[in-house]
């Protein structure tokens, strides 16, 4: 049992080495595609035990919960590491004809594959001081590719980042260190119980310094300013799984602590975070709306996003918490998509600046259909996967007479719309300025097969969830439902509570 | 930085800190130590001889590329932790094998532990040295 859970981290750590090593040669990025495969496999094999026995864990180097490392997988984490893999898979093949030899030589692959590895690690382990290792492995693996090519814009980019991410390292360790003085484990699912006898208002403050710290890895108003500085700088295939992945690594850990460890005084606590999902929300819309470069205002949309995110979390209700999942699995797929989309408007327009392009849909209408399903479906547009999202969320608030939070999630969704059909309208539907056609001919069957079979795979699957969401909503409530009622996680890692 | 003592002095000061990280090392089983601050002290010894020749002598020094020299303690590391697979138990499950047992001595005991070590000490030495000789040819 405890294989199924190792080997998804240590598939990407291998690929990385074996990657690292042939670094020089055309085979290490084939390398990279086989072991995304891989993983792709193991974490099938994963989700599939995890669908069939519910939660598992394992107790690596033999040590038993809570003195050694556990892993556990829930169906939560399963999805996470399923939907990584995905999206490892489609990066690795999309990066054939979007990193070029000199970012390769430098190591490219294996820092992605670490990057991988670091996001894996951080979705299975059980444990918060093992969480913020893996953090850090993804700290430095970001950086990595964040700053490689080394031009001045990317350097810049690359320390505000850091900056900014080595705040929330320390208010992390701060707080896993007076959590360990508090409760004497830093087990998650020992911790559910052990806080109970701690400290009522010392764990309110904790449970703060988490927020904090989780904060600024997903992004959330007011820390959100790292992301839209950094996300349009590095190679396209970077910043989609950088899009995709990292942001929701914070949006997961703060599911699983606020819903596992911190649900003593939700009064407090949650009400910050329906605060913070509400301005996160509108502050990422206007700031998307504020751009002309395509990068960027889907840099901001990511920001926007995660306010939904946030805002089911917040909310805390059964069906809140469904939407939040749902939304956080729909939003990777749409949006890593929407970033490898703009590396090819870029590769064939000549730029992602929306008043220096245009022209797409009259010559490549084919990139233009694959565009409008993940921008769409992030505008909340019926029948695709953003709409059940938005819908489930919405429904949420309805219930629970929240009108207001209700009244700006629609809201910043109409904005949405607004920043879509400007992209639209400006790179797809208006002439090129400098009378070029971008054609997708100009490019060799080879890399237009790397870019546009990535795309064209999690378009489909962005529909496939928008026009058959029903088994998706009921394994979202199932994961729902064991975060919110925590007794088979905490029974698959300590055993039967006496 | 170019001073006399500093070159004498590194030349003598640089393998002895190489000997004390695999001290460290070793030691680090069972007392305070370990393949962290091993990998650590044994990459100081060639940072000072960086900064008291040159990074190009310290490079020619080391032959191979540092960051070589850290994915293959990557490499080494995850082997160690796989290793467990062979006998069924969980990953980093620490396998162990006594020479010369007897009655009343353990003998002298070899586990995939030390390997683990090892491959730390390898992936600190080599990402200490490729930042700091990186830093250091900017300057």
């Amino acid at each position: 049992m405890s294989w199924l859970l190792a080997l998804p981290i240590a598939i990407p750590f291998l690929t990385a080495v074996a990657t690292f090593l042939t670094r020089d040669m055309p085979v290490g990025r084939w390398l990279s595609i086989i072991g995304s495969a891989i993983l792709l496999a193991a974490s099938i094999v994963l989700m599939n035990t995890v669908l069939r026995e519910g939660v598992i864990a394992g107790q690596m180097g033999g040590w038993a919960a809570p003195f050694g490392i556990t892993l556990v997988a829930d169906l939560l984490s399963a999805v996470m590491v399923l939907i990584t893999a995905i999206v490892a898979v489609a990066v690795s093949i999309y990066a054939l004809a979007d990193v070029d030899e000199k970012m390769e030589r430098l190591g490219y692959h294996a820092l992605f594959n670490m990057l991988i590895a670091g996001v894996v690690g951080a979705f299975v382990t059980g444990d918060l001081f093992n969480l913020y290792v893996w953090f850090e492995v993804m700290l430095i693996a970001s950086f990595g590719l964040l700053v490689l090519g080394g031009r001045p814009e990317q350097i810049d980019g690359g320390v505000k980042y850091v900056a900014l991410n080595l705040v929330s390292t320390i208010m992390f360790l701060t707080g896993i260190g007076l959590l360990y003085g508090m409760t004497g484990t830093l087990n998650m699912a020992d911790l559910a119980s052990a806080v109970d006898t701690a400290d009522q208002q010392l764990l309110t403050v904790v449970a703060v310094l988490f927020m904090i710290a989780f904060g600024v890895k997903a992004a959330v108003f007011p820390l959100f300013f790292w992301l839209p500085a950094s996300y349009h700088t590095p190679a396209f295939s970077v910043s989609a799984v950088f899009a995709g992945l990292l942001t929701k690594v914070g949006v997961y850990a703060l599911l699983r602590m606020f819903t596992l460890v911190f649900d003593h005084d939700t009064a407090f606590t949650h009400t910050i975070l329906l605060w913070v999902a509400g301005f996160t929300m509108v502050v990422g819309v206007l700031g998307a709306a504020a751009q002309s470069d395509m990068r960027k205002i889907l840099s901001f949309h990511i920001v926007s996003q995660i306010g939904y995110m946030i805002l089911g979390l917040a909310l805390l209700t059964p069906l809140a918490i469904v939407g939040a999942v749902f939304y956080l699995v729909h939003h990777i797929v749409v949006k890593a998509n929407l970033f490898l989309i703009a590396g090819v408007a870029q590769r064939i327009a000549g730029g992602t600046e929306l008043s220096r392009i245009g022209g797409l849909y009259k010559s490549a209408p084919f990139l233009a259909v694959l565009f409008v399903i993940p921008a769409f479906s992030l505008a909340g547009f019926p029948p695709l996967s953003g709409f059940w999202a938005k819908f489930l969320l919405v429904k949420a608030t309805l219930e629970i007479e929240a009108w207001f939070i209700a009244f700006i999630a629609l809201a910043v969704g109409l904005l949405t719309i607004y920043s879509m059909t400007k992209i639209w309208a400006q790179a797809f539907w208006e002439p090129h300025p400098d009378g070029v056609e971008p054609k997708l001919s100009k490019l060799s069957t080879r890399e237009r097969n790397a870019f546009l079979i990535p795309i064209a795979g999690l378009a489909i699957l962005t529909v496939i969830i928008g026009t058959m969401p029903e088994p998706f909503v009921q394994f979202a409530e199932r994961s729902a439902a064991q975060l919110l009622d925590p007794t088979p996680y905490i029974t698959a890692v300590l055993g039967e509570q006496p | 930085m170019n001073s006399v003592i500093l070159r004498a002095g590194t030349s003598y000061l640089a393998g002895l800190l190489l000997v004390f990280s695999v001290y460290m090392m070793l030691r680090g089983h069972n007392e305070p130590g370990g393949g962290f601050i091993g990998g650590l002290t044994g990459a100081t010894g060639f940072v000072l001889y960086a900064i008291g020749c040159s990074v190009g002598e310290a490079r020619k020094a080391l032959r191979v590329l540092p960051q070589t020299i850290a994915i293959w303690g990557l490499f080494i590391a995850l082997a160690a932790g796989l290793f467990a697979a062979v006998f069924g138990d969980a990953l980093f499950t620490g396998q162990w094998l006594f020479i010369g047992e007897t009655e009343d001595d353990k003998g002298l005991p070899l586990s995939s532990v030390l390997v683990f070590d090892i491959g730390v000490y390898l992936v600190v030495f080599g990402s200490v040295l490729t930042l700091v000789f990186a830093m250091e040819e900017e300057i």
